[in-house]
């Protein structure tokens, strides 16, 4: 069942002089956990804020096109009614807290949809357990590490029970390791929760393992579309110039060299087992 | 050029960032700073132009300490990309912005003129001469910062956290760009968390982790060592991680890049067929 | 800025900080009252004494002796502005007590209600205070303008150091050239500081907006504040105060020192 449905959609940013999307076509099935990347510029960013309603309502411009999500046409539904069912986690982790302690910017979600104190106190208590930052919930957001700080935000949206989260570049600030914290937490939600996951990324060798879906795009239009093992090894990916895992290259490389190869591996982890194989024949 | 000896460092918070480093900089060399965040990288670098100065050890910048010179004695020589352009970027046009530096240090007209000139070409910025810097995309901005720090020629360029950011195409041109730099003659420090990043320019790289160096020298070396990337809680470059989990095959380790990994590994096929 | 410093609120606990905020706003307001009701030097010392238990049981006295150390420099002026103008013209002086005394009374006025609300500040934290106003129905706007400013204050402090070093890095040098030259030295920290509030601003704004900001009218919150007794007791002392004040205005005739003093 198609969560995130659209056709042909456009998008020009008010006083721009063309579109940031063009003719997006796009199909999203309940419970994927999909990556979406491409150069600078290639839209991105834009097309995750038509996602939870931002684009048209935050930021006025021109839509054409269709866009449905859960369900609702976006563009007949204000943001805040968006939010309860997609989340949107920000790449600045220290712009998207507002409160003096953990907790407060948990709630601040619930406490804009008017949820009775007692419900509101069940799921932060909740949200902050499945980012594993309950000895966290008293501190102030100015103490937290940048990696803290981008899962009290992930809590926080959590906290609303949204079917959908997407979250554009969220370990930009991050080191490597702080990076795979956060897609392992973001995992969890997908694989544990049934949360549909849309994740921007240009770190695909960190991330790309946890997806079942990718998405390419490049100048405003989606250039490729499929499975990671697919897309990350045509040369159309390797064209428009994303970070393709190296993995995925020194499989390239070794078929090139006329070496017999199943498979495409996207991480470390593939590599090795399928090297495994080939190398004990 | 730049010798830190035994280097101290308390922020006045009370936070103890830098427990005795030691560390010497020749002329010409390219350096990586590495280790996770918090582990005193920017700390380092940061005595390195006299924005901070050791609570106790030293730091001499051609073999004058650093207590003994101004910040913007040390910026002559000494220039700095912080990591976020807009911290930077306040003029009204690109060039105004560039000649910013060239002004408080004192360049007189003509050079300044020639300095300005170039430094616009070297960064494909000419055509943005007159533009506002707010104007311009993220990519564009962090380059009138990198021109506007070359334009007065420093020996030193240290670069915090180039790559936060940067989609795959942008690092690869200024991957390109530093290799080009240090080839020219200039010392490049990179203070990075990019993994990946150091493997395809393999510099001189100095680890560090809680406020001392764990680690110092070629990065084929460091990243493949498994003990020291346990220490400093980094991440070894996927390649090696391909490597490392076929140590039992008789594998060699210490690969970092894919062409060299494609290479072995067709040998050992070869080896194998016979 | 050591005024400022006897405003800040430090990580303790004690009766008085675990008052609720209204209630101490209620006893700050009467004595503000009390002390502009009074200019007999006598009754105004009584009342600067009165802060004192409050100081000791909320164990803030450093703080406090800070603030107050910095709201000397405006009490002086006071003092000195009161006598001259005392001096000049004494037979407009109220209660017709020598113009020393009356500056000195005004100083001391000064000083209480600036220390009152020290006490105030220095025992209720931001977000005790903002749950105040939220449940004093404070329309949400205002609070939340509040508590977010307060929040990125170290945000922002941090982010003008950075923007200092990056700029001393490229040669500027702050303390250089005359008074004009120095004024123009900050431009290039200024400008960067306020586009990055802009920026930050917009972003804060998609981050609310993306959390439901507006979907209903009533929103609920996530803490209550509950009275307790030494909450009542608060207000039962405020009112006292209130109230004695008021009568020994009304009906005691208030020795003044020049009175007292033998002619």
């Amino acid at each position: 069942m198609a969560i995130i449905e659209t056709k042909n959609l456009t998008y020009t940013y008010p006083g721009a002089t063309k579109p940031s999307i063009r003719d997006v076509s796009l199909t999203i099935e309940k419970g994927e956990f999909v990556i979406l990347t491409g150069p600078s510029g290639c839209g991105k960013t834009t097309l995750c804020r038509c996602f939870n309603g931002l684009i048209p309502h935050f930021y006025a411009g021109q839509i054409e096109g269709e866009l449905t999500v859960t369900g609702l046409k976006v563009i007949e539904h204000p943001i805040y009614e968006m939010a309860q069912r997609v989340g949107l986690v920000f790449q600045n982790p220290e712009n998207q807290l507002f409160a003096l302690s953990v907790e407060k910017d948990v709630a601040f979600g619930l406490e804009n949809l008017g949820v009775r104190r007692d419900e509101m106190r069940k799921r932060v208590d909740w949200a902050l357990q499945m980012t594993g930052i309950e000895e966290l919930r008293e501190r102030a957001p100015h103490e937290l590490s940048g990696g803290q700080q981008q899962r009290v935000a992930i809590a926080s949206v959590l906290a609303m029970q949204p079917d959908i989260m997407v979250f554009d570049e969220p370990t930009s600030f991050l080191d490597p390791l702080g990076a795979q914290k956060i897609f392992e937490v973001i995992n969890d939600l997908n694989k544990k929760l049934g949360v549909t996951v849309i994740l921007v990324e240009h770190r695909l060798d960190l991330a790309s393992k946890y997806a079942d879906h990718v998405v390419i795009m490049d100048d405003g239009k989606i250039a490729l579309n499929g499975k990671p093992s697919e897309i990350f090894n045509s040369e159309t990916a390797r064209l428009i110039g994303v970070g393709i895992p190296k993995a995925t290259l020194l499989w390239q490389l070794l078929q090139e060299n006329r070496i017999k190869l199943e498979g495409a591996p996207t991480n470390s982890e593939e590599a090795t087992r399928l090297l495994r194989e080939v190398l004990k024949t | 050029m730049i010798e830190v000896k035994d280097v101290h460092f308390t922020y006045p918070t009370g936070v103890e960032a830098l427990k005795g480093v030691s560390l010497n900089i020749r002329n010409g060399e390219f350096v990586a700073i590495m280790g996770q965040n918090g582990a005193g990288k920017t700390t380092l670098v940061k005595q390195f132009n006299g924005l901070l100065k050791p609570t106790k050890g030293e730091v001499l910048v051609d073999d004058v300490s650093t207590r003994n010179m101004s910040i913007a004695q040390l910026a002559r020589k000494i220039g700095f990309v912080f990591q976020n352009p807009d911290h930077q970027l306040f003029s009204e046009t690109v060039e105004e912005e560039i000649a910013f530096a060239l002004r408080n240090f004192g360049f007189k007209e003509h050079t300044l003129k020639r300095r300005l000139t170039w430094a616009l070409n070297l960064l494909e910025l000419t055509e943005y001469r007159k533009t506002s810097p707010f104007m311009l995309s993220g990519g564009e901005r962090k380059r009138v910062a990198l021109a506007s720090v070359l334009a007065w020629n420093p020996k030193v360029v240290i670069l915090d956290e180039p790559t936060i950011g940067q989609d795959h195409r942008q690092k690869e041109i200024l991957r390109q760009f530093i290799v080009q730099m240090n080839a020219q003659g200039k010392t490049v420090v990179i203070v990075t968390h990019d993994v990946e990043f150091v493997a395809e320019c393999s510099p001189r790289v100095v680890l560090m982790a809680q406020g001392q160096i764990v680690a110092d020298g070629d990065a084929k070396r460091i990243l493949t060592d498994s003990n020291i990337a346990l220490r400093a809680s980094i991440v070894p470059p996927q390649i090696t991680q391909i490597f490392l989990g076929l140590t039992d095959l008789g594998l060699p380790t210490d690969i970092i890049d894919v062409s060299e990994a494609s290479k072995v590994l067709l040998e050992y096929l070869e080896g194998g067929k016979h | 800025m050591s005024v400022f410093e006897g405003f800040r609120f430090r990580h303790v606990s004690s009766p008085i900080h675990r008052r609720d905020p209204r209630v101490k706003f209620l006893y700050v307001l009467a004595m503000f009252i009390a002390a502009v009701m009074f200019n007999e030097l006598p009754v105004l010392l009584v009342l600067f004494l009165l802060q004192i238990p409050f100081v000791l049981v909320a164990g803030v006295q450093r703080q406090w002796l800070r603030s107050l150390r910095g709201a000397m420099f405006l009490a002086t002026f006071l003092f000195v502005f009161n006598l001259i103008f005392g001096y000049l013209s004494p037979g407009t002086i109220p209660g017709g007590v020598s113009p020393l005394e009356y500056a000195f009374a005004m100083a001391l006025r000064f000083l209480v209600l600036v220390e009152s609300f020290s006490v105030f500040f220095l025992t209720t934290s931001p977000d005790h205070l903002s749950l105040a106003l939220e449940q004093s129905h404070v329309p949400y706007e205002f609070t939340f303008a509040f508590t977010t400013a307060v929040r990125f204050v170290p945000v922002l402090a941090e982010e003008a150091q950075t923007i200092m070093d990056a700029q001393k890095a490229r040669g500027l040098e702050l303390e250089k050239g005359n008074f004009m030259k120095r004024i123009r030295n900050y431009i290039p920290i200024l400008i960067p500081l306020i586009v990055s509030a802009i920026r930050r601003s917009l972003e804060l704004a998609e981050a609310m907006e993306s959390r439901g900001w507006g979907a209903s009218k009533k929103r609920t919150n996530l803490y209550v504040l509950k009275m307790k007794i030494g909450d009542f007791m608060l207000i039962i002392i405020s009112i006292i105060l209130l109230v004695t004040a008021i009568y020994v205005r009304y009906f005691v005739p208030l020795p003044t020192l020049t009175m007292l003093l033998p002619k």
